[in-house]
């Protein structure tokens, strides 16, 4: 490599090198921002303040959803540290349920109850047929 | 050592060797995507949480998968053509970046038809949709910038820096499900362990991807060709094909 390309070279490394660290550095200072929920741990151990709309993330504890009049419903967000009532009244994405992961966008009320008007569900990885998950199930209760 | 391989990258032999692949890798295309539609679509079984809704994973992945790797092709020849002023590399690279956007828009797209029934919410601002969105800008920057400087040399160096920069964008993608709290679920192919889908379901899937990669190397191979002829139309050998 004759002295013109490595001098080319260099300046391709030095590019990706600089913009590698800007990035780098705008990541570290957003940190937490970047974060699309906050956990049921979080907003105990930070103190959240009542009021301020933010998202909360977690699991629908099983065996806490009811239904009360209308499109009302409440149940247990957890991230099985601690846990959150949260009441919602709405129309629920398909792949709400109990079990599966979801991230509600409202505020604490006084009385530590967290009132969402939005609710999304969040998928995750796996993909199977119902099938297999019924074997999975039958393996694991035996 | 180097002789044969500036053989290779000299426009008029990459014309007539990309003429003599297109058809197989059209065959080859084809064949792969008939597969992954009919595997996918018919054969494959529902989900057992999303029931039908999750086959878009057979466009939408492919899709995503494709607008990552097309931008990685537009470094490495950006680099090859800062490096080496390759003419080649700059014109893959030039060619490429219509169909990575194109691809971008599919996965975006597609991402947001799934997620209004699964998730609720059309768009959310999460790490993974918003970088995926800045991708979409890169792709149209790099076009834009191209477009509006009239001189080739100029035109290719400029656009290639800003392609270099812009790569820091395709590991924030890749990354964003572990490294933040995100909506969007984690890869579900990229764990170098067991992917977390069924075999059944998987078969298609990789098909789907195969098929979109080399729908976009056909693509580009005639795109190429193309902008070779543009390029060279003063040339003696570009004269003889006329006659």
């Amino acid at each position: 490599m004759n002295s013109v390309r490595k001098r080319r070279l260099l300046f391709v490394i030095l590019l990706s090198g600089s913009s590698l660290l800007a990035v780098f550095l705008v990541i570290c200072a957003l940190r937490q921002n970047i974060n699309f929920f906050f956990t049921p741990s979080q907003v105990v151990a930070e103190g959240t303040r009542k009021g301020v709309r933010i998202r909360l993330g977690g699991m629908v504890e099983k065996g806490s959803l009811t239904r009360k009049e209308g499109l009302q419903i409440q149940f247990q967000l957890t991230d099985f540290m601690h846990q959150m009532t949260v009441i919602y009244s709405g129309i629920l994405p398909d792949l709400f349920r109990e079990g599966q992961g979801v991230v509600a966008l409202g505020y604490l009320t006084e009385d530590n109850v967290f009132l969402a008007d939005e609710i999304l569900a969040k998928h995750d990885e796996n993909y199977m047929p119902p099938e297999l998950v019924k074997m999975v199930k039958s393996k694991n209760g035996l | 050592m180097l002789a044969p391989l500036s053989r290779i990258i000299s426009p008029k032999y990459c014309y007539q060797i990309t003429g003599y692949l297109i058809p197989w890798l059209s065959i080859i295309c084809a064949a792969l995507m008939l597969y992954g539609v009919v595997g996918g679509l018919y054969f494959a079984p529902a989900d057992y949480q999303q029931g039908d809704g999750f086959r878009i994973i057979y466009v939408h992945v492919p899709a995503a998968f494709l607008s990552l790797m097309i931008y990685t092709v537009i470094f490495v020849s950006s680099s090859i053509y800062l490096i080496w002023r390759v003419k080649l590399a700059d014109i893959v690279a030039q060619r490429s970046a219509a169909l990575g956007a194109t691809y971008t828009i599919i996965a975006l797209f597609s991402g947001s038809l799934w997620g209004k029934p699964m998730w609720g919410t059309w768009w959310i601002w999460d790490a993974r949709l918003t970088s995926e969105l800045i991708l979409l800008f890169l792709y149209v920057g790099y076009m834009g910038l191209r477009s509006a400087i009239l001189d080739t040399n100029r035109a290719a160096y400029a656009a290639a820096i800003l392609a270099v920069v812009g790569m820091i964008d395709i590991p924030i993608i890749h990354f964003s499900v572990e490294w933040w709290a995100t909506l969007h679920q984690g890869a579900t192919l990229a764990k170098l362990a067991k992917p977390s889908i069924a075999e059944e379901m998987l078969y298609p899937l990789l098909a789907m991807i195969a098929a979109f990669t080399f729908f976009y190397i056909t693509l580009l191979c005639i795109r190429v060709r193309l902008e070779i002829l543009k390029r060279e139309f003063k040339t003696q050998w570009v004269c003889t094909l006329c006659t």
